[in-house]
This record gives structure tokens, C-alpha cells and sequence, in this order.
């Protein structure tokens, strides 16, 4: 009872921090609730992230192998992490809401029979838990009921697993996966190229909304920003709808929620789906001409300013602090 | 083909969210209800579909209270042929409505389920990939393109970091992203149809599933409010206190 198995999601032999961030969940919640942490890294040679993983403080680590491994794929990882519940009597499989935990662990629950709790941002030690609603305009206490319990973690709302003294043993073993169920194919993975920090691991993040105007305006005028700055570009869900950026670079409640030491909102009015993907930032500064703008409300320093003169200026003076 | 579209009322996203003092839910006075944004990505794109093969059949569905049949109709008004409403006045969690829409699905026979990828009240981003895993059916969630040749479909997915390619046969379930489609509004004349189109009542009893939620909501709070700052002259003073004060860069 009370054993965490932890979904330790991994790409081409690397693993995001969002998968730290869930060794670290996974293990504060097995202490509460009078288990371990046992950290899954399923793959078709899994053995290379599995040793990786392994220096990370999880009582062990379970190198879970099968051709049908290969790519992630939720039909399989599904079948494969559901009889790895079964066979080690775990009573939590929990991992970070990112793309792919979000895409499998909801199709675990139901394969288990099992309540899952999306995107909890607190445990709390009388065995509730803490989850935003509405877009973070309500925060929920929840109780999970059952012999297993199926959770993702909110990646800002807690911290990445460190590095631990001495690594942990890592055991090895064959999935069973019945290959004749499976029904998803992988195709193809198109990667973003991008020499910037990822979005929601960068210490800055700089975001363009509608006010930037178009898609070609978020490269002549903020890129450079963001490049000064070295931090990731995000975007409100408006200059996505508008088609000035890809959907991946979306801050907000239907896109990524990230916590950096400094946000710098551009020509963001501030909706409250908006907000909800990074209130919890450290320091927020906007830039915006509109003075009612709602994203003032939340800034611990905004300027009211036309950002076509006001972000190129910003780089400039920007490198007048570099030089001194 | 035929196309089954599971939907959800859920408050406008324009609506600004007021938890009760209580504890016990949000406030419902002055809010405007609508069908949840993905879903409508989901029913356009069923749409589309549709006219793409000239032929087929649009069902609506939903699990909820007799007023949820405002937003079937408006289904129905976009262009939806039918709609069944199994009438629930209790709490679902997730897995229970994805037991009830499986049971749907199951008397329904669909080739395709399309759904949002989440609804905007409760943003738990679950009942697509539950109901995959309970008909055992392949999944898709995130699709930003859909392309359906014979029985094998091909859907480009947004994933963290880039878009993935995913392919399977029919029967499957697709959840919808933002940048799949931009719904239509219903039109006039689609009003005026959609007044006279079926929508079946089936009470939630009659089905005869065992349904008891294990996610319970014990209370809502108020999350804390983060208080406005002040407000700076130039971009030089910006750049300063984010250097001196804040000590960001």
C-alpha cells in the first residue's frame, strides 16, 4: 500500500525536466502516504534513461522493455503500465501534465477502473488533493476513492527531483503488452527547431499576444527581445487563434502553464484564460498601450507604451545593462 | 460515415467565475451557458467531414439536466442531424460519463467519436482517452488536422515541443485542438431546422449502469489574488528595476 509507480517520460534517450518534476511529486507523495516511489521508464531498450533516471532519488527504478515500446503510443504504454500496476500491488501511478501524460494517463484510469485527478497542484497529508477549476478562477479540494489511484502533477507547482547520493537499483523486465489489441501507429514526429530554452523550463519567458499584430511582427519585433534575453517565446492564445504562431508556444489555460522567475506579457490584454497559465510566475512585467488593460492587475511592473517602439528600445537599453 | 459528437454546457468563457462562499460550487446567477469551445471544434469538424463525403450522420450527445438541451439544439443548428440527452441530475465524475457515452456508443455504432480535449469548467482533459481505452478503440488527442482515406485515418497531433503523425483504422476517438478548425455560427435557416430535429431524452436509470464517483469535490476555494504592482514611466526605468530591484537580468 501506498507505493507510487511514476510515469518517467522520456524522448531519443533524454528525458524533460517535467519527468523530474514527477520523480519529486511521486516521492513526496509515496512519504505521505507511507509508501515509495518507484520510477517506470518503458521503451524498447529502456536501460540507458532507466540508468539516468536512477540518480534521481526514486527508491527504484523499473526498466520496462517491448518492441511495441518504441515510440510513445497510448494503447500500449497504456496496457503496458496498467499490468505493471497489477503486478506490483502499487496504489498511485502518477506523472506531470504534460502532452503525453495527459494523453495516457486518463486511458489508464478507465483500463484500471480507477479515479484520476488532472493537474493537482497540492497533497495534502489528510489524503486530499489540491487541483485548479474554471481556469484557475476555483481551486478544488478532491478525494480519490479506490484501491488505485490515477494522478498527474501540475510541472510548476512543484519542484524537479535532485540529484541523490547514491543511484537507485534499477530492475529490469519484459512488458506484457497483448500486441494483437494494439490499434495506434506511429507515423512521424515533426520537431520544432528552436535554439531557445523550452517553455516551460526557461527562467524567462517573453510572450506576444494580438497586439504584436501578425505572425511576421512576432519575428522582426520580439524575437529579438526574446534572444536578448535568452529566454522562450510564448504567445496568448489570441495570437494563436490568429495564426501568427504555432499552438505549442500557447500560454494559458487550453496550452502550457509555466512558472518562470520573470514572465514579460507583449501586447497581452490579459484574459483570464490567459492569466491562468502564468499568475504564478516570480516577477511579471507587461508592456501595453491600453492602460486598462487587464494584465496590469496582475503585473508587478507594467508600462504603458506602444510596443512597436517600446520592445526595440527594450533591447537596446537591454544591452546597455549587458555592457556594464 | 456516421459521426457521434459527445458535448458539454459549460459556463462562457467569458464568464467571470465566482466560487460561492460555501464552498459548494460557483455562482450560476448571470451566467450565459454555451456548448464547450473544443466541443464545437469537434462538431465543425464533423461538419466538414460530412459535406467532404457528401453523405453520413451527425449525432449529438450529452449527459446532463433537461436545460443541456439548449445546447444540443444549437448542435443541431450548426448542422448536427440528432441529438440523444441521457438525463443525469446527480454527479459523473469523468469515468462516469465516459461509461455512459461508451454505453451510447455501443447502441449507436459510430465509425468516429470527436470531442474537445477538454472542457473549460472542470479543464480535467480525461473523457476522450477514457472512452478509447473502455470501447477499446485507437485515440488521438490534440488534433490540429484530420485526414480520413477509406477507413484509415491520419491525425497530426500538437504534442509538447512539435506535431505528431498518428494513424489507425476506424473506429476511433479524436479530441479536437484549437487550430483544427474555426466553428461556424448556426445559421437562420439552420435555427429554424434544428427546431424540428429529434432529440431523443433517455433517463440515465434506464441504461442500467453501476455508476458510483470515486473523485469527489469536497469544497472550492478562491485561489489567492496576486496584487498589481506599479506602474513605471519608460522603458529604461523597466529595464532598471528588473535589474535592480526585481534582480531578474
Amino acid at each position: 500500500m501506498g507505493d507510487v509507480l511514476v510515469f518517467a517520460e522520456h524522448l531519443g534517450g533524454h528525458f524533460p525536466k517535467t519527468t523530474l518534476t514527477a520523480v519529486n511529486a511521486g516521492t513526496e507523495l509515496a512519504k505521505r502516504r507511507g509508501g515509495s516511489a518507484i520510477a517506470v521508464v518503458m521503451g524498447d531498450a529502456p536501460d540507458a534513461v532507466a540508468a539516468e533516471i536512477a540518480k534521481y532519488g526514486a527508491a527504484k527504478v523499473i526498466a520496462l522493455k517491448h518492441p511495441a515500446l518504441k515510440n510513445y503510443l497510448a494503447d500500449a504504454h497504456a496496457a503496458a503500465l496498467a499490468a505493471l500496476v497489477k503486478k506490483t500491488g502499487a496504489e498511485f501511478v502518477l506523472t506531470t501534465a504534460t502532452a503525453e501524460g495527459k494523453d495516457l494517463m486518463p486511458r489508464l484510469a478507465a483500463r484500471l477502473d480507477a479515479p484520476m485527478a488532472s493537474e493537482i497542484t497540492a497533497i495534502n497529508d489528510d489524503g486530499t488533493y489540491v487541483r485548479p477549476m474554471y481556469a484557475g478562477n476555483a481551486m478544488a479540494t478532491i478525494e480519490l476513492e479506490g484501491p488505485v489511484k490515477v494522478i498527474t502533477v501540475r510541472g510548476t507547482a512543484f519542484d524537479a527531483a535532485k540529484p541523490a547520493p547514491s543511484a537507485s537499483p534499477v530492475e529490469n523486465l519484459d512488458a506484457e503488452i497483448d500486441s494483437a489489441t494494439l490499434k495506434q501507429e506511429f507515423v512521424s514526429f515533426n520537431q520544432t527547431k528552436s535554439d531557445r530554452p523550452q517553455l516551460t523550463e526557461a527562467r524567462i519567458v517573453v510572450s506576444g499576444g494580438r497586439g504584436l499584430k501578425s505572425g511576421e511582427n512576432f519575428k522582426v519585433v520580439l524575437e529579438p527581445l526574446v534572444d536578448e534575453m535568452g529566454a522562450a517565446m510564448g504567445a496568448s492564445r489570441a495570437a494563436v487563434d490568429a495564426g501568427f504562431v504555432p499552438n505549442d508556444l500557447q500560454v494559458g489555460q487550453t496550452g502550457k502553464v509555466v512558472a518562470p522567475e520573470l514572465y514579460v506579457a507583449v501586447g497581452i490584454s490579459g484574459a483570464i484564460q490567459h492569466l491562468a497559465g502564468m499568475k504564478d510566475s516570480k516577477i511579471i512585467a507587461a508592456i501595453n498601450k491600453d492602460e486598462e488593460a487587464p494584465i496590469f492587475s496582475v503585473a508587478d511592473y507594467g508600462l504603458v507604451a506602444d510596443l512597436f517602439k517600446a520592445v526595440p528600445e527594450m533591447v537596446e537599453e537591454l544591452k546597455k545593462v549587458k555592457a556594464h | 460515415m456516421k459521426i457521434l459528437v459527445p458535448i458539454k454546457r459549460v459556463p462562457d468563457p467569458a464568464t467571470t467565475i465566482r466560487v460561492l462562499p460555501d464552498g459548494s460550487g460557483i455562482a450560476t446567477d448571470n451566467v450565459k451557458w454555451v456548448i464547450n469551445p473544443f466541443d464545437e471544434i469537434a462538431i465543425e469538424e464533423a461538419l466538414r467531414i460530412k459535406e467532404k463525403q457528401s453523405g453520413g450522420e451527425i449525432v449529438l450527445a450529452t449527459v446532463g439536466q433537461t436545460t443541456w438541451q439548449e445546447q444540443l439544439r444549437t448542435g443541431l443548428a450548426m448542422g448536427a442531424d440528432r441529438a440523444i440527452l441521457v438525463k443525469n441530475d446527480g454527479y459523473l465524475d469523468s469515468l462516469g460519463i465516459a461509461k455512459v457515452l461508451a454505453r451510447v456508443i455501443s447502441d449507436e455504432k459510430p465509425e468516429l467519436v470527436l470531442l474537445g480535449k477538454q472542457a473549460i469548467d472542470d479543464d480535467s482533459n480525461q473523457t476522450g482517452q477514457m472512452l478509447a481505452e473502455l470501447l477499446g478503440w485507437p485515440q488521438a488527442t490534440f488534433a490540429s488536422k484530420v485526414e480520413i482515406a477509406e477507413s484509415k485515418v491520419t491525425v497530426i497531433r500538437e504534442v509538447d515541443g512539435g506535431l505528431e503523425t498518428i494513424a489507425f483504422k476506424l473506429p476511433a476517438i479524436i479530441t479536437t485542438d484549437l487550430r483544427l478548425n474555426e466553428p461556424r455560427y448556426a445559421s437562420l435557416p439552420g435555427i429554424m431546422k434544428a427546431r424540428k430535429k429529434e432529440l431523443k431524452e433517455i433517463p440515465l436509470d434506464s441504461l442500467g449502469l453501476a455508476l458510483s464517483p470515486k473523485l469527489k469535490i469536497k469544497k472550492l476555494t478562491a485561489p489567492p489574488k496576486r496584487q498589481a504592482g506599479k506602474k513605471v514611466g519608460s522603458v529604461a526605468e523597466l529595464v532598471s528595476v528588473l535589474h535592480t530591484e526585481a534582480k531578474v537580468i
